[in-house]
């Protein structure tokens, strides 16, 4: 049977670059804002370490904390919606990025799970992953992103 | 995306059972194959045969839980087809448009 009691999606892509390089986009606040349709990522990168997402304009979008830091491999943040209160109110979530060499590129899984039935938050940044990992794809591979800001 | 992986989700695409099992995970994420095999008059092996296609097509990820391996909907590929699709066909046409549509609302301002 599915988990009654949690809401999650898994993402796939893969990414025709190195496990190092890819790291590093995931990392880089200036190559993330690239990316992540102007966003910035602020954080102490190590496990325990503070971690958020800012809108272009400041504000805090999402903020949380890193609970898996292993370089090239595994990335894990305790995901916290601070933008919208219905968000917010369903509290913690865990995204998790793992990184796996393919072939002649990396096979790149997000993994973002929350502990309850039908989220909203799940159902919120499922939608908004498929833009920011194509970006990515394309921003490594060829130098460009398809769309930089949300129209 | 590259020429050979674009060939296999449209492969994919192509099946009608297939696409009927991409909208029941679209509709209820992270099922197993007993639970995806449920109310449909396809056999198990032919499921579990859409099912593996769909993997190698990068359209299903599957995640071991414990006993069980869980199916789900991967939109990525779909995403980035309709990405290369869309920019280098429609794009053009969309510019063209609201190139006319500021060339007359222009005139008709003037």
């Amino acid at each position: 049977m599915t988990d009654a009691d949690k809401s999650s999606f898994v993402y796939v892509t893969f990414v025709k670059t190195t496990p190092d390089r890819l790291w590093d986009a995931l990392i880089d606040p200036d190559f993330v804002e690239q990316y992540w349709l102007g966003n910035r990522i602020e954080a102490e990168w190590k496990v325990g370490g503070s971690w958020k997402i800012l809108f272009p304009d400041g504000r805090v979008a999402d903020r949380g904390e890193i609970v898996a830091f292993e370089p090239g491999e595994r990335l894990g943040i305790r995901w916290l919606n601070e933008w919208k209160p219905e968000l917010n109110a369903e509290g913690y979530s865990i995204c998790t990025m793992e990184l796996e060499p393919v072939g002649e590129g990396v096979k790149l899984t997000v993994t973002h799970s929350i502990e309850r039935a039908d989220s909203k938050l799940i159902a919120a940044v499922s939608g908004g992953w498929p833009l920011i990992l194509s970006n990515l794809k394309s921003l490594i591979e060829t130098g460009s992103v398809f769309m930089a800001r949300k129209a | 995306m590259q020429a050979d992986a674009s060939d296999d989700v449209f492969k994919a695409l192509a099946d009608p059972s297939r696409r009927r099992l991409l909208d029941r995970l679209h509709a209820t994420d992270g099922q197993s194959l007993g639970d995806l095999c449920a109310g449909l008059t396809m056999t198990r092996q032919a499921v579990a045969k859409h099912l593996a296609i769909l993997e190698a097509a990068n359209l299903v990820v599957s995640k071991r839980k414990g006993r069980e391996k869980l199916h789900f909907i991967n939109p990525i590929p779909i995403h980035e087809i309709a990405e290369r699709w869309i920019s280098k066909f429609d794009q053009p046409r969309l510019s063209a448009l609201s190139a006319l549509k500021r060339s007359l609302e222009g005139e008709n301002h003037d």
